[in-house]
């Protein structure tokens, strides 16, 4: 279980960034992260990351404290994928993918067949096995996320940290990455996935938190969160959402802003 | 983007990409040693590869007793070839590694480990030291700790700035670099033309003419420890070269690594620059010659990069030293040599930046 009591942040004195979020991931679950561009959801991550230590509040995983344990044991326990990679050298897939067992090596280790066979393993997962041997800088924006994702998986984690894991995705990438990381969240690992997509959050989330302006404005079930006031609020603009006929939600839409979707007027129903 | 060589062939060779690289890796590793012996051979005095290897096993296992008079073969191989190509090995092996190690931590395939000014502040301490009319020791002493002290000030002054710490280290470096190329300017402009100046300038080309064997054992030690060093961190060079963030996110500490990093570099480039002057370009050239045939990982990178490497410098150091009557400074050859060099190999690697 990952908990976040009161976390503040800010780059600069008096522009906070993240101001007092609290929030809890059980084991086992897949949350989104909703929020606005700016409103402090990549800093959230790399705070519960470990990777960026807040100026007030804790991070605790399973009791521990996130920012106080070895970093390669933290590594061994939260993992963060970073939304935007700019590779320089033109590293294999299956190389960046072993990457991710650097926490497990001793000082002056390399990896050997188990990670190899770990990594081989995290590749097949994200589908990349034909593409093993290529440079990762050959391939297209949407492979190299899921070649990211599968450096994640083969850290072996608790929690992962995805940011933004689907942002460059065509939809059938992002099926196969978002049901992957529900096979995997069911198994062992649990996942907080920032996205701009409420869509996804609909369909994959157990747990959705909704941020604003470096807070939490909402945080539980998809269907008590993904409602047309909370998104409303959170995004500044008026948002429909579509039930089916069950009274279950199945789409979030963002309304036009002169007035009803202008193609309603055109449809007759007969 | 760096694509290698066998990267972009890979539809038209008859092995696969691993086992091409691995096959090259190999052989690059295997050169330095006979090509050394094969050199040591050449020069105004030939001998036969099998004298060499004679009076190396003599050298080793057996030498002459002091005060006894050994045959002039004994005296050409050990005396005066071996130092020297000795040397030459070393100082190659230690710029092109320590250059493949300040391109992985730099994220950057455009530097060398000169970047942070090394090699001008040793050149200062050199030309300070042969103004003063000092002794040989006393320059190569003068000029290993003004390269030290020039990297000092580079990372001192680097930290004073808030943002892109990468950046402004390597900003701050080429300022400290060119002060002191400025420096040097100075005591040049002040030397006596006749006597010091010759020698400044000849040292600032760079050499490996006077190199006894009493300059090998400092070199040795500091290279030999820099080259253990480097090669522990061949993995870690990888995880470093993806950025600072993404290091950080694997558990490890960039800021550590890259501070021992360009600890053990400078003191492996001041050593080379002490004993061998300025020669420019290996650290750049070899890197990327090594990188097009065996890879971008520096578990395989490091290892190829010291032997290409070395062996750049011998043939380079032999060719200087054998092709006319009189010497072409190593520095000038190694720019008229590694400068073409590394233009056919970016030809071929049609590397992209962005």
């Amino acid at each position: 279980m990952l908990e976040a009591r009161n976390i503040h942040y800010a780059y600069v004195a008096d522009q906070p960034v993240l101001q007092g979020v609290s929030l809890t991931v059980p084991g086992k679950t897949v949350v989104y992260l909703l929020g606005h561009n700016g409103c402090g959801k990549t800093t959230l991550l790399e705070i519960l990351g470990g990777v960026r230590a807040p100026q007030r509040g804790e991070v605790r995983l399973d009791g521990q404290n996130v920012h106080h344990l070895p970093s390669h044991q933290r590594a061994q326990r939260v993992g963060l994928v970073p939304q935007l990679h700019i590779p320089v050298f033109a590293y294999t897939v299956r190389e960046l993918v072993l990457m991710g067992r650097t926490p497990y090596l001793k000082l002056l280790g390399t990896p050997g067949r188990a990670d190899y066979e770990i990594a081989d393993e995290a590749i097949e997962q994200v589908g990349l096995s034909h593409l093993r041997h290529r440079a990762y800088t050959d391939l297209s924006g949407g492979e190299r996320q899921l070649a990211m994702i599968a450096r994640g998986l083969a850290q072996q984690t608790d929690v992962l940290l995805l940011d933004e894991p689907t942002a460059h995705l065509d939809p059938r990438n992002q099926r196969l990455v978002l049901e992957t990381v529900v096979a995997l969240a069911e198994q062992s690992v649990s996942f907080v996935i920032s996205s701009h997509n409420p869509n996804s959050a609909l369909l994959y989330a157990q747990q959705v938190i909704v941020m604003k302006g470096g807070r939490v404005v909402a945080d539980g079930s998809p269907a008590s969160v993904l409602t047309e006031d909370t998104l409303s609020h959170a995004y500044d603009m008026p948002v429909e959402v579509i039930y089916n006929a069950d009274r279950v939600a199945r789409a979030v839409m963002p309304r036009r802003t002169n007035g009803a979707n202008s193609h309603e007027h055109h449809v007759r129903v007969f | 983007m760096i694509r290698t060589l066998s990267q972009r062939v890979a539809v038209r060779l008859p092995f696969s990409v691993q086992q091409r690289q691995l096959l090259l890796y190999w052989l690059v590793l295997l050169i330095p040693l006979p090509l050394a012996v094969y050199t040591i051979g050449l020069g105004r005095y030939p001998i036969a590869p099998g004298e060499v290897i004679d009076a190396l096993v003599r050298f080793v296992v057996d030498p002459p007793e002091a005060g006894a008079q050994p045959d002039l073969v004994y005296n050409v191989v050990t005396r005066i070839r071996l130092p020297r190509i000795t040397a030459a090995l070393l100082i190659g092996a230690n710029l092109a590694v320590t250059g493949v190690a300040f391109q992985g931590i730099f994220r950057n395939p455009l530097v060398d480990s000169n970047i942070l000014g090394v090699t001008s502040g040793a050149g200062f301490g050199a030309a300070l030291a042969l103004l003063l009319s000092a002794g040989a020791g006393i320059v190569q002493l003068s000029a290993f700790g003004f390269g030290l002290l020039a990297v000092l000030l580079a990372y001192s002054i680097s930290r004073l700035y808030y943002s892109a710490p990468l950046l402004v280290l390597t900003l701050v470096g080429i300022l400290i670099g060119s002060f002191f190329g400025s420096l040097t300017s100075v005591l040049k402009y002040i030397a006596d033309p006749l006597d010091s100046l010759p020698a400044i300038t000849y040292w600032l080309l760079g050499g490996l003419t006077d190199v006894t064997l009493a300059d090998v054992p400092l070199l040795a030690i500091i290279s030999l420890a820099g080259m253990v060093f480097m090669w522990a961190m061949r993995w870690r060079l990888n995880v470093l070269s993806l950025g600072d963030h993404e290091a950080l996110a694997l558990g490890l500490n960039p800021a550590r690594l890259k501070l021992l990093i360009i600890l053990f570099s400078t003191l492996m480039t001041s050593v080379a620059v002490s004993v061998g002057g300025v020669i420019g370009w290996v650290g750049l050239v070899i890197p990327h010659a090594a990188r097009t045939l065996v890879g971008p990982d520096h578990q395989r990178l490091i290892p190829a990069t010291m032997a290409m490497g070395a062996s750049f410098l011998l043939v380079i150091d032999t060719l200087s030293r054998t092709l006319w009557a009189t010497e072409v400074p190593l520095g000038v050859f190694t720019g008229l040599v590694g400068v073409p060099l590394l233009l056919v190999i970016l030809r071929i690697n049609k590397t992209g930046w962005k």
